[in-house]
């Protein structure tokens, strides 16, 4: 049994033993961060957590992404930005936010009042410099775990491609981020791609030490009524329940063409998809669109979590990363 | 046991998701309906606030703005404008739905001066209603101007009167009440009841005129009503603005607009913005 005082200090908020004396080990580690467990809420889809540690205290997660972070202040697209889906949503936000100098000096501070765990800085930008500068000047926040540097955006010097369809384009971000940070650095990749494995390995070998995806699928919704594109810039990213086979691939994928750890994420909603995506080889988690259905979503996931593992007989999270590959 | 190693959380909690049940809904009008429900409202603090509504099947949650509240009883109005509403429309006394409260700003009552005039179009005029009756409730003398596209379109024109407000229904075909949009019946009280005059001057309010029969506007309603409010306004006032929105609580960033002094999110620093601030 655990002792209350152990309980009292933290560091065994993640071992938990059932009424039937199963002991479920929760814990992951991400290059050497240890997480109390997988769980961590993706990245624009959870703010810098304010409005989530109104409903309920949000250290239970194992961290969270925060918003994703351009070296200047952005507005994004036009409205509308949203559609919705079966099974899913599309999205259009187009990298709001207020700039890496805003999210030094008011949200990390802010952020300590209600989160005490170290997060995790996602991370984008419109040319290698850009990606460069805005991570030289986050790795001074003691707050940051580690980087996740999306590279699905487009690159303006490359004639307006994403970084993240080239595998050359890729490593040159993964390598210019590498030498201004001596924290990980994580590459989310878009899934907007033919060959995901071949971009991951070059991240790897430009000195990723992980791998996060997906991103979200390139999709539209057309409105019968107007006969016009609901979606203000057109297309949007798709997420939601309905991406999550071709995630679950795509991590499966990465997972035997790579050694680094991955993220996995895309259309995860239950403690059940968490560990599906684990057996493909995920070292933790993230949950995007459930977050904005269902703001409770990650805390009942940490939660049910024990209980889940209990029942396929799973002992330790960190024992079944890619046991779907075994033979 | 982790609530963070003794440090206090500094979280001001203002949304709550619960669990309501349905007392009553029934149709108003061809697509708008009447929906009572009894649950915990403690949360909504503000008419003009809305709710985020959870529904089967669908992915993201329906906005509706607050018709009305008292105690445990919550009434929302809303007109059916695609699959989840009329989802909602088909649903029985007693079902359980599970409800986001005590989002957005809603409107803010301390600056109306003493005769606010409150403008609902369409889709628009469930919010005015529990606005109306809490500025009835101040002692207001409050004017509300309905407006429609057609006699069929009306509801709540007698609820607004029984609060005791002088109550203008407007529609577009000229159907039902007085011919003309709300702008229209706006320049027509103008015309009939003078200027407020001598009575608005002495009325604490900023932005007040001197010039006509309202010290203050409150809105809900369509952009095209609300650019021709603004040609025609001659106080200061509040519009509360629909948007698309992912999930009506601050965290997508999916409903985001450009104001005066910056952006913001209208589900959550709106969905009400001073006309001060709007980018016309």
């Amino acid at each position: 049994m655990v002792s209350e005082v152990s309980r009292a200090a933290g560091r065994d908020a993640a071992t938990h033993q059932s009424d039937t004396g199963f002991h479920a080990d929760t814990t992951v580690t991400l290059s050497g961060w240890e997480l109390d467990n997988p769980v961590i809420p993706a990245s624009g889809t959870f703010g810098f957590g304010k409005e989530f540690a109104e409903l309920y205290d949000i250290n239970c997660l194992g961290t969270f992404s925060f918003k994703g972070t351009t070296l200047h202040p952005r507005f994004g697209n036009p409205t509308p930005r949203i559609a919705e889906c079966t099974a899913g949503m599309i999205n259009s936000v187009g990298l709001q936010n207020p700039g890496v100098d805003e999210v030094l000096a008011v949200q990390l501070p802010k952020l300590q009042s209600y989160f005490h765990k170290k997060v995790i800085a996602n991370v984008s930008g419109f040319s290698v410099e850009e990606y460069a500068e805005t991570v030289r000047r986050l790795d001074e926040c003691d707050q940051i775990g580690l980087f996740e540097v999306n590279v699905s955006c487009p690159n303006v010097h490359g004639g307006g491609i994403s970084f993240g369809t080239s595998p050359e384009a890729a490593a040159e971000v993964t390598a210019a981020v590498r030498k201004v940070t001596r924290r990980p650095v994580y590459i989310k990749l878009t899934p907007n791609v033919t060959d995901i494995a071949s971009i991951a390995k070059a991240c790897e070998d430009a000195g990723a030490d992980g791998i996060s995806l997906i991103n979200t699928l390139l999709g539209m919704r057309i409105d019968l009524k107007t006969k016009r594109p609901v979606i203000a810039n057109k297309m949007g990213g798709f997420s939601g329940p309905a991406v999550f086979p071709v995630a679950l691939r795509m991590v499966y994928q990465v997972y035997e063409a790579v050694k680094i750890p991955i993220m996995g994420m895309g259309g995860v909603s239950s403690a059940e998809d968490v560990i599906e995506m684990m057996l493909a080889g995920a070292a933790a988690v993230q949950i995007g669109a459930a977050n904005l259905t269902d703001p409770y979503i990650c805390r009942d996931i940490v939660a049910a979590l024990p209980k889940t593992m209990e029942q396929y007989g799973i002992t330790s999270l960190r024992e079944i990363i890619g046991a779907a590959h075994r033979n | 046991m982790f609530a963070g190693r003794g440090r206090p959380l500094k979280i001001q909690k203002s949304m709550k998701q619960s669990i309501f049940t349905i007392l009553e809904n029934k149709r108003l009008a061809p697509s708008v309906f009447r929906m009572e429900l009894v649950g915990d409202t403690s949360q909504i603090t503000a008419p003009g606030q809305f709710v985020n509504i959870r529904l089967e099947g669908r992915f993201l949650r329906r906005p509706i703005s607050v018709c009305d509240k008292a105690e445990d009883r919550l009434v929302l109005i809303y007109k059916v404008v695609g699959h989840g509403t009329q989802q909602l429309s088909e649903m029985a006394p007693g079902t359980q739905l599970d409800l986001l409260t005590g989002l957005g700003n809603g409107y803010d009552l301390s600056k109306c001066g003493e005769k606010p005039l409150l403008i609902g179009g369409g889709a628009g005029v469930p919010p005015m209603y529990w606005l109306c009756r809490e500025l009835i409730a101040l002692g207001k003398e409050v004017t509300v101007i309905l407006g429609f596209n057609t006699a069929e379109e009306v509801f709540y024109e007698a609820e607004f009167a029984a609060l005791g407000a002088r109550t203008i229904v407007m529609t577009a075909d000229g159907s039902y009440g007085r011919k003309g949009f709300v702008t229209d019946g706006m320049t027509a009280l103008e015309k009939e009841c003078g200027f407020a005059g001598k009575d608005a001057q002495q009325s604490d309010c900023a932005g007040s005129s001197a010039d006509t029969f309202y010290s203050y506007i409150y809105t809900c309603g369509p952009m095209p009503m609300f650019r021709a409010i603004n040609q025609v306004a001659r106080t200061s006032g509040q519009f509360s603005f629909e948007e698309r929105m992912g999930c009506g609580f601050g965290a997508c960033m999916g409903c985001s607009c450009k104001t005066i002094t910056g952006y913001k999110r209208i589900c959550k620093d709106g969905p009400v913005l001073e006309r001060e601030e709007i980018l016309w």
